[in-house]
C-alpha cells in the first residue's frame, strides 16, 4: 500500500535536499559544480552507510550465523533487499574472487523515473544511498568493500561489489 | 544474576563492560579477556561441530571454581560475555539464552541511536538499566 511510497518519496526529498543546501548562494561554474556534485554523493553514501550498519544489525538479530562471503550476499540480495525494496535481487553473479555483481531488473528507486535513456545523467544522484546502505551491511557484517552502481537503462540497476574479508587478527600480539 | 556483563566489538575491545561488586573489577576485566580466545576457538571450529555452526548462542565457554562463563556472538562478529557465579546453580540454560536475547536487542537498539557511532563505548542510559535489571539479585 501507501507505506512502499514512503521510502521512495522520503528517499527522493533526501536527494534534492542534499543538492539544494550545496548550492546555497554559490555563482557556480562548471569545475566547481563538478566538485559539489562529488561531495554531495559523498554525503549521500555516507548516510546510506550509517544506515546499512543499523539495519544489517537488526535484521541479522533472528537469522544464523553465515558460513562465509556468499552466504553472506545471499542473504543480502533475498532477505535484505526484499525488506528494503519489496523484491529480491533477480540475477547474482561472482568471480569467486570477491567480486559480485547484483542485477536488478526493476529498481525501485528509479521506475518513477524513467523507462529508458531519459535523466540517465541523474540516477546517480539516487543510487548513492543504496550503494551505501550495501557497503555499510557489507562493513558491518566483516566485510570491507568497495560498491559501485551502474544503470545503462532505466530502471535496470547493476551493483558491483568488490570485497575482502579482512585476515584475523593473531591474538598474541595484542 | 549475572556477576558481570561485557560487549566486546569485532576488533576484540570493550565496548561496555560492567561487574558487580565493583571492587575487584580487574579480575572480571582479565576472565572476559581470556574468555574471547575461547570465543574464537567456538567460532572457528571448522567441522568439528563443538557448537552448532548456524547459531549465535555459544554456551558455557569454561567454568572456574567460583564463576562460570557464557558467550554469544551476533552476525556482525560483537561479542557478549556473560560470568555468573558458580554457586547459583538455579540458573538454567534457557534463562541464560533470554538474557542473551535481551542483551542483543538492547544492543541493536543502541545501534539504531543516531547520536551512537559504531565503534564507540556504549553510552546509553537505556541499556545500562537493562544490564542492571540482570545483574541486581546478587548479594
Amino acid at each position: 500500500m501507501a507505506d512502499e511510497a514512503l521510502f521512495l518519496l522520503l528517499h527522493n526529498e533526501m536527494v534534492s535536499g542534499v543538492y539544494k543546501s550545496a548550492e546555497q548562494g554559490e555563482v557556480v561554474s562548471a569545475a566547481k559544480a563538478l566538485e559539489e556534485n562529488g561531495r554531495c554523493i559523498t554525503k549521500l553514501e555516507n548516510m546510506g552507510f550509517r544506515v546499512g550498519q543499523g539495519l544489517i544489525e537488526r535484521f541479522t538479530k533472528d537469522t544464523a550465523r553465515f558460513k562465509d562471503e556468499l552466504d553472506i550476499m545471499k542473504f543480502i540480495c533475498k532477505d535484505f533487499w526484499t525488506t528494503v525494496f519489496k523484491k529480491q535481487i533477480d540475477n547474482l553473479r561472482t568471480n569467486h574472487q570477491g567480486i559480485y555483481v547484483l542485477q536488478d531488473n526493476k529498481f525501485r528507486l528509479l521506475t518513477q523515473m524513467s523507462a529508458g535513456k531519459q535523466y540517465l545523467e541523474h540516477a546517480s544522484k539516487y543510487l548513492a544511498f543504496t550503494c551505501g546502505l550495501i557497503r555499510g551491511g557489507l562493513s558491518n557484517l566483516g566485510i570491507k568493500s568497495i560498491v559501485t552502481a551502474e544503470v545503462s537503462s532505466m530502471p535496470a540497476l547493476q551493483i558491483l561489489t568488490q570485497g575482502s574479508i579482512p585476515r584475523p587478527q593473531d591474538h598474541n600480539l595484542n | 544474576m549475572a556477576v558481570c556483563v561485557a560487549v566486546i566489538a569485532k576488533e576484540n575491545y570493550p565496548l561496555y563492560i560492567r561487574s558487580i561488586p565493583t571492587e575487584n573489577e580487574l579480575k572480571f576485566h582479565y576472565m572476559v579477556h581470556t574468555s574471547l580466545d575461547v570465543v574464537d576457538e567456538k567460532i572457528s571450529a571448522m567441522g568439528k561441530a563443538l557448537v552448532d555452526q548456524r547459531e549465535l548462542y555459544l554456551g558455557l565457554l569454561y567454568p572456574t571454581e567460583d564463576y562460570k562463563v557464557y558467550g554469544y556472538v551476533t552476525n556482525s562478529k560483537v561479542k557478549f560475555v556473560m560470568v555468573v557465579d558458580s554457586s547459583n546453580t538455579a540458573l538454567r540454560d534457557n534463562e541464560i539464552r533470554s538474557m542473551f536475547r535481551k542483551l542483543h536487542n538492547s544492543y541493536t537498539d543502541v545501534m539504531c541511536n543516531p547520536f551512537y557511532n559504531p565503534g564507540d563505548r556504549i553510552q546509553s542510559r537505556a541499556f545500562d538499566s537493562m544490564v542492571t535489571s540482570m545483574m541486581i539479585q546478587v548479594c
